[in-house]
């Protein structure tokens, strides 16, 4: 027997339609006005955008001069960037003095180093070993006498004259491949046995850490020629690469010492118990693990040291910044209202493009091993 | 059973130069060998250099007569003045704009780390944008920028442009009204110190009073009202006052008023902007830090919203945020450097620029100058090592 003691008798009234949760609506509902506060805050960011964008494009482009125009369209009253100006002197801002009908041995350099660099930075491309070791060794030795010639009839030209992006690129990349290996072996050294190799890295990491870069150049300026026998003396460029690489160097080291640190002891126990060498060991086993977890600390340390090669005016290189600043300065032919902010803002984009460039190449590599660290 | 004994004493027979401890001895006198060499060589051609130079060496020249201005001193600074007390200036503007950037670049950089995680998009977007464009240009093109191309484009002072609340800005700087207070005004400060005191009774008895009853106090708005009362009974009662003493303009220049040089204004400006936008992502990293499961057991013992962020969200974040934030105060505090570049007479300008300049004695300008530096990041460090020791988590 079955005792049924209620039964509906008419249909139940349709519920409404879910809340849609796709489409522009919905987005909108959840990301822009989701509450009172986010409505004003939404309000306000579009008025802030509606007051800022419009003066920008008419700036940058609306009453921009173009790169064909003359300096009077720049003088105008309401005119925009000089785009003229940075067309008529970029020369200068790629090469600084660099002696113009040899500019292409800068150029070569230039092409030389994309080709080399793209396939090494692409995951697929093969021979990575080959690639690496032509574009950390036989690059920057070729580069060299390509560019200070002085070999196989090539006119010298002392590094006084190199000047602009050049000497902004050729400093940094020598620094970035001279910093890293000397990092590592800092890092190393740092966590040894040893006291006195200990002591020795860890008193240099400290003091190099704790200083601005600008005295470490000023000492490169300065007291690097008093520290030299009599008579000998170092280069400018020199002086800047000194300065700049020993200043990341020791940043990477401690950089290293993290990844370094998160490596379990178990991984040197286990690699001593297979019998291998101090250097082996390294090399083989906790190097490789170590480098790989401190890849986005890495191309941190490259972007800072690319934007701090904007310093080495202190020991008299003219890299890109000081090349525009030199021009914005001693171009009367060029001034006008807008000259220097638009020199100022050319010289921005062509650090951000670079900057940008390799914390996204970052980014993807971290994603690719799947090494950053997820908390 | 006759198993031989595999003891400690066979100690396993190891060549004399396979032998660790042996090589790791070897390694270091070789290091240090190596290491005094390099010194004894540099000494030696530094003394050689400076003897050829006739240059004398020793810190003598501190007691002697600078003779060079200096455009911004918080000092009495004439060319009258000793060396030392160039050194004091240059330290005491570099603690300046150090302590202004400071400040400015937490306020900044929290309110953009919050925006950078907020669920509003365009709020989102316009923090992101603003992290990505800062923190990927130089600061030394940034402060040009604000000094050459914002501050130094400025009218001159003649076209002064007038601001709010009798406040100018030319190519010479911003001038401001200069508060004056009078003789009562002491009292003023009294009050205040009082008042906090207050508050930190006040917050100890709540605590306990929580503790104790489980009762809650409203502590926060308590204090507001014991701060602004206490103070403002103070300022009314003993009739202080403060005059402004608005900048007016003369013939060449303004007088009277506060007058915040060029180079001050653009390397405070430009350190607060930049060290902001690395702020804002020490924040963002801090806060996504805290595991969601925080915030759910958080709900789940049924806190409010608030005391969710107050008890659980900030205090994990904050042990994250902490110490990447105290190493961006010290950077700052490097980066002040900068200063010279645009010069503003901070340390490095006045003492190891022109005093440098002008003794000749290298060595010496630049070593006193990277000792300081090196003095404030031993302090950061060991105020940051007593901190983590503090916060640390405790397991088992």
């Amino acid at each position: 027997m079955t005792d049924i003691g209620f039964v509906r008798s008419e249909l139940v009234t349709a519920r409404p339609a879910p809340v849609r949760t796709t489409g522009a609506i919905a987005w909108a509902q959840k990301n822009l006005f989701a509450t009172p506060l986010d409505t004003v805050l939404t309000i306000l960011g579009l008025l802030f955008l509606a007051w800022i964008i419009p003066p920008l494009y008419g700036f940058f482009f609306g009453n921009a001069v173009g790169p064909n125009g003359t300096v009077e369209q720049c003088r105008m009253e309401n005119a925009g960037a000089c785009w003229a100006y940075i067309a008529a002197e970029m020369e200068f801002f790629i090469y600084g003095f660099y002696d113009i009908p040899e500019q292409w041995r800068p150029n070569i350099v230039f092409a030389l180093g994309a080709i080399l660099l793209v396939p090494l930075l692409i995951p697929k491309a093969p021979f990575k070993r080959t690639n690496a070791v032509l574009f950390i060794v036989v690059y920057p030795i070729l580069s060299y006498f390509l560019l200070a010639g002085g070999v196989f009839g090539l006119k010298v030209i002392p590094t006084e004259k190199w000047g602009g992006l050049l000497v902004t690129l050729i400093i940094s990349v020598i620094g970035i491949t001279l910093s890293f290996p000397l990092g590592v072996i800092l890092a190393l050294g740092r966590q040894s046995q040893l006291p006195i190799i200990k002591t020795v890295c860890v008193g240099f990491i400290e003091l190099i850490r704790a200083v601005p870069l600008i005295t470490i150049l000023f000492m490169a300026s300065i007291m690097l020629p008093l520290f030299m026998p009599q008579g000998m003396t170092v280069d400018k460029f020199l002086r800047a690469i000194v300065g700049v690489t020993l200043f990341t160097s020791a940043y990477m080291a401690e950089v290293v010492r993290g990844g370094l640190q998160a490596i379990p002891r178990g991984q040197y126990e286990a690699a001593s118990a297979l019998g291998l060498g101090y250097w082996k060991r390294m090399w083989f086993i906790i190097l490789p693990q170590a480098l790989k977890h401190v890849i986005p600390g890495i191309v941190n340390n490259f972007i800072s040291l690319f934007k701090d090669t904007s310093l080495v005016y202190i020991v008299g290189m003219k890299d890109l910044l000081e090349a525009v600043k030199t021009k914005n300065d001693t171009a009367l032919e060029w001034q006008s209202a807008n000259t220097a902010t638009t020199g100022y803002i050319f010289a921005a984009m062509v650090f951000w493009v670079f900057c940008f460039g390799m914390s996204r190449y970052s980014m993807y590599m971290e994603r690719r091993l799947n090494t950053g660290y997820k908390r | 059973m006759t198993t031989r004994e595999m003891g400690h004493d066979a100690a396993p027979r190891v060549s004399f130069f396979n032998d660790p401890v042996i090589r790791g001895i070897i390694y270091q006198i070789v290091v240090a060998v190596i290491l005094v060499g390099f010194i004894v060589w540099i000494v030696g051609n530094t003394a050689a250099n400076l003897a050829a130079q006739n240059k004398t060496t020793g810190f003598d020249f501190l007691w002697k007569t600078a003779g060079f201005d200096i455009s911004f001193s918080l000092l009495p600074w004439s060319r009258g003045s000793y060396y030392w007390e160039a050194f004091l200036v240059g330290l005491l503007n570099t603690l300046l704009v150090a302590f202004i950037g400071i400040v400015c670049a937490t306020v900044l950089g929290f309110t953009i780390g919050i925006a950078r995680l907020s669920s509003n998009f365009i709020v989102s977007r316009l923090a992101t944008v603003y992290v990505e464009i800062i923190r990927n240009i130089p600061l030394l093109l940034q402060l040009f920028f604000w000094y050459f191309a914002v501050l130094k484009a400025m009218p001159a002072v003649r076209e002064s442009i007038a601001l709010p609340l009798d406040s100018f800005i030319n190519q010479r700087g911003i001038f401001v009204p200069r508060p004056i207070p009078d003789e009562q005004f002491g009292f003023v400060w009294i009050g205040l110190a009082l008042a906090i005191l207050g508050v930190v009774a006040l917050r100890h008895w709540a605590k306990k009073r929580l503790e104790a009853t489980g009762q809650r106090f409203p502590v926060f708005l308590t204090s507001l009202a014991i701060l602004f009362g206490v103070t403002g009974l103070f300022f009314v009662v003993s009739g202080a006052s403060v005059t402004f003493e608005p900048p007016v303009l003369e013939r060449f220049n303004f007088k009277g008023g506060l007058a915040l040089p060029p180079e001050f204004v653009a390397l405070a400006f430009g350190l607060t902007i930049y060290t902001a936008a690395f702020i804002a992502e020490t924040v963002r990293g801090g806060i996504q830090s805290v595991n969601r499961g925080q915030t759910e057991a958080a709900q789940s013992l049924g806190l409010k919203e608030n005391d969710r962020l107050r008890l659980v969200i900030v205090p994990q974040a904050m042990r994250v945020i902490i110490p990447p934030l105290t190493s961006q105060y010290l950077n700052l505090t490097k980066n002040s450097s900068l200063g010279a570049a645009i010069g503003y007479p901070e340390l490095v300008n006045v003492f190891a620029g022109t005093a440098l300049n002008q003794t000749g004695r290298a060595i010496e300008c630049i070593a006193i100058t990277m000792l300081v530096y090196l003095c404030f990041s031993l302090l950061t460090s060991a105020i940051m090592n007593w901190y983590n020791a503090r916060v640390k988590l405790v397991e088992r």
